[in-house]
């Protein structure tokens, strides 16, 4: 009953190809984002703030960025901890050069770096595909990772390798670096995260997004109706890259604070691609979805055992954790392989019908 | 201008001059890439009967040699400890044909990867819940001494291990082949739906397929095991083996043995003549980069299928 466009009427173009169609979706992610902003900073704790929301914000738009590539423009890729860690370390970069740069253009930055190093390593895509592609887009994750391990320029010649954020302020207020309060960080990055989900969206609706899935479906029939393939897969290339050097930027400046290029692993590629996965191929709620599922999950699985009342050797308990993922992660393909946003989607249609299914 | 003489001349002056040395590396590199081919094989067996990426297949070869020397430590003697284990594995094909693979029939490739990838989470973390995760030493009893032949340092341990490489992929070249089982193999390899049309059971063959490759993952367990240690990082040489199933094509095995030789001998001498150049270490991406490069003249890999689209 409550869930109905009955009564909305479309009297322009304008309105019927507006991006949230529907008064209701309009309403929930208008309220979704104020309580984001207003109630979430006012009742969350620092731990939440810290361990639970800003990982979160940070890894959905890692998540955009891979979704953009392999769930819109069809090209898999293990290589997302890579182009993080670009944006991580010329993030590093930009600010040590030059102090008195604006964080967010350091972010915008960080971001055009690991565009252009995306594009390199997306050069292969023309030629190799699927899994080929998959294997060589690792290529990206070890490589870089050796580059940034060995060479000292990145981390400024220190002796430790590893990278550490100095304080830096944004508008007047202490952004980055360990003086920073969580809620500031937690701003900016919602603030981030907020407007480049709105490009994305705006991206995947447009002509390009369009290009995208055209090649996606099937490379070489969009090719004869006339989409490049080069350029299409190398601009998904090079905006996926976009958005995962953002992120990588802010893993470091608003999450992490110090990291070493140990903190991009493989394990973090994995991780981001589960999200896109679990939360659903092609969806954008779904990158949020998923975030927030493996996010939430480790810290689920680490607390419910002392909850439940087990106590067990802390090793025996990661194992258990281990399985119990891998098993969850299983599962969960095997009931819902489209991925929550597909639950999502499913659950809207009931809502529609409800309370007649006819 | 040093730094180029130093890439494009001098390596090539030294392996002019010290030509034992050359052979030395060569023969190191080839030996392990027989091992890395080892790896490979487990691979491209389920992806050919199956189009399973199957990234669990490094973590399965853990799981075995974990099997092994956890059974030998309660004093089993070594060969019925390797039945044992074998006959593990094999429950353990039974358990995800079962469990995982037939819900997930006719699902997208890349989901049926990321359930893999959910298997490797889970065997890794089932393996050490049961035997525990600290390094173990496996003995089985392989000499590992080292000789000199015509002025080449040779260890026994990898001689032997290449030749059990050997054995094994002669065998499954075999069995494959000749017998009916193989033959209905390369049927559902070729096409699941003919293959079923004729009544081969689907099933059964994938059984068999997880089977076989759980059991060359106990071969590479073993010897990678004896070689350094059962741990955790016996896992990871799943992503050296990656390399080597591109460049060798996912659907061939002899692609699995002459790429894990080209990426074995490739990554000693890569290390060892220009490594110290850019710092060392290369090993962990040198291969990734060879196999880039070479897909880009041929997107199948060296043997395998030739890729045929059509709209």
């Amino acid at each position: 009953m409550i869930y109905r466009e009955a009564g909305q009427f479309k009297t322009s173009y304008g309105a019927d190809q507006a991006m949230l169609p529907i008064a209701q979706d309009r309403w929930a992610v208008g309220a979704a984002v104020a309580v984001m902003l207003i109630v979430v900073p006012s009742i969350a704790n620092e731990y939440m703030l810290q361990a639970v929301l800003i990982p979160f914000l940070i890894l959905s738009l890692a998540a955009i960025g891979l979704n953009l590539l392999t769930g819109y423009a069809g090209q898999l890729s293990l290589g997302t901890a890579a182009f993080m860690a670009v944006g991580g370390y010329m993030a590093y970069k930009f600010t040590t050069a030059f102090p008195g740069l604006n964080l967010l253009v350091v972010f915008i930055l960080s971001g055009v770096c690991a565009a252009g190093v995306g594009l390199v390593f997306g050069i292969p895509s023309l030629r190799i595909k699927g899994f080929y592609l998959a294997v060589a887009t690792l290529a990206a994750q070890f490589f870089l990772n050796w580059t940034f391990n060995k060479v000292p320029w990145f981390y400024n010649y220190n002796s430790s390798g590893t990278i550490t954020m100095p304080p830096r302020e944004l508008f007047g207020v202490m952004a980055a670096g360990p003086e920073a309060t969580a809620e500031t960080r937690y701003f900016i990055a919602l603030v981030v995260v907020i407007v480049l989900t709105v490009v994305a969206k705006n991206l995947v609706r447009g002509r390009v997004g369009r290009s995208w899935m055209a090649i996606r479906d099937m490379d070489i029939a969009a090719e004869i109706i006339g989409f490049r393939p080069y350029q299409t897969k190398l601009l998904a290339f090079a905006i996926s890259s976009f958005y995962c050097g953002v992120a990588g930027a802010m893993y470091l400046c608003l999450y992490l604070g110090s990291a070493e290029s140990e903190a991009y692993s493989i394990d973090l590629s994995f991780e981001v691609l589960f999200m896109v996965i679990i939360g659903g191929l092609g969806s954008l709620l779904g990158s949020f979805l998923g975030a927030a599922f493996i996010v939430l999950l480790p810290i689920f699985l680490t607390n419910a055992p002392q909850l439940a009342g087990f106590h067990m050797p802390i090793d025996v308990q990661k194992h258990i954790e281990l399985m119990v993922f891998g098993g969850l992660i299983v599962w969960f393909l095997i009931v819902e392989p489209r991925g929550l946003a597909r639950l999502w989607q499913i659950a809207k249609e009931k809502l529609r019908r409800w309370p007649f299914p006819y | 201008m040093e730094l180029l003489t130093a890439i494009f001349f001098t390596p090539f002056v030294e392996m002019w001059e010290f030509p034992t040395f050359f052979a030395e590396v060569v023969i190191n590199g080839l030996l392990t890439g027989v091992m890395y081919s080892l790896v490979a094989l487990g691979f491209v067996l389920i992806f050919k009967a199956s189009e399973i990426f199957n990234f669990a297949q490094g973590v399965m070869v853990l799981f075995a040699a974990l099997c092994l020397v956890g059974l030998m430590e309660f004093g089993i003697p070594a060969w019925i400890a390797v039945i044992l284990s074998l006959a593990i594995m094999v429950v353990l094909a039974l358990v995800i044909e079962r469990v995982m693979l037939r819900p997930l029939v006719n699902q997208d490739p890349f989901i049926l990867f990321m359930a893999t990838i959910g298997l490797t989470f889970f065997l890794e973390g089932f393996g050490e819940t049961l035997w525990g995760s600290n390094v173990k030493r496996l003995d089985i009893g392989i000499p590992k001494d080292v000789f000199e032949y015509q002025g080449i340092l040779l260890s026994q341990f990898d001689i032997i291990a290449a030749v059990i490489g050997a054995v094994l992929v002669f065998g499954l070249a075999i069995f494959f082949t000749k017998t009916p089982i193989g033959r209905a193999l390369r049927a559902v390899a070729d096409d699941h739906q003919a293959a079923l049309s004729i009544g081969i059971p689907l099933k059964t063959i994938w059984v068999i397929v997880w089977s076989v490759s759980g059991g060359v993952a106990l071969v590479a367990g073993i010897m990678w095991g004896a070689k350094s240690g059962v741990q955790f990082s016996l896992s990871l040489i799943a992503l050296k083996a990656l390399p080597v199933l591109i460049l060798g094509g996912l659907t061939s095995i002899s692609g699995a043995i002459v790429g894990g030789l080209i990426i074995g001998v490739g990554e000693k001498v890569a290390e060892i003549y220009w490594g110290p150049l850019i710092g060392g270490a290369i090993e962990n991406w040198f291969a990734y980069i060879l196999a880039m490069v070479f897909l880009l003249f041929r997107p199948q890999g060296l043997f395998g299928e030739r890729i045929i689209e059509r709209v």
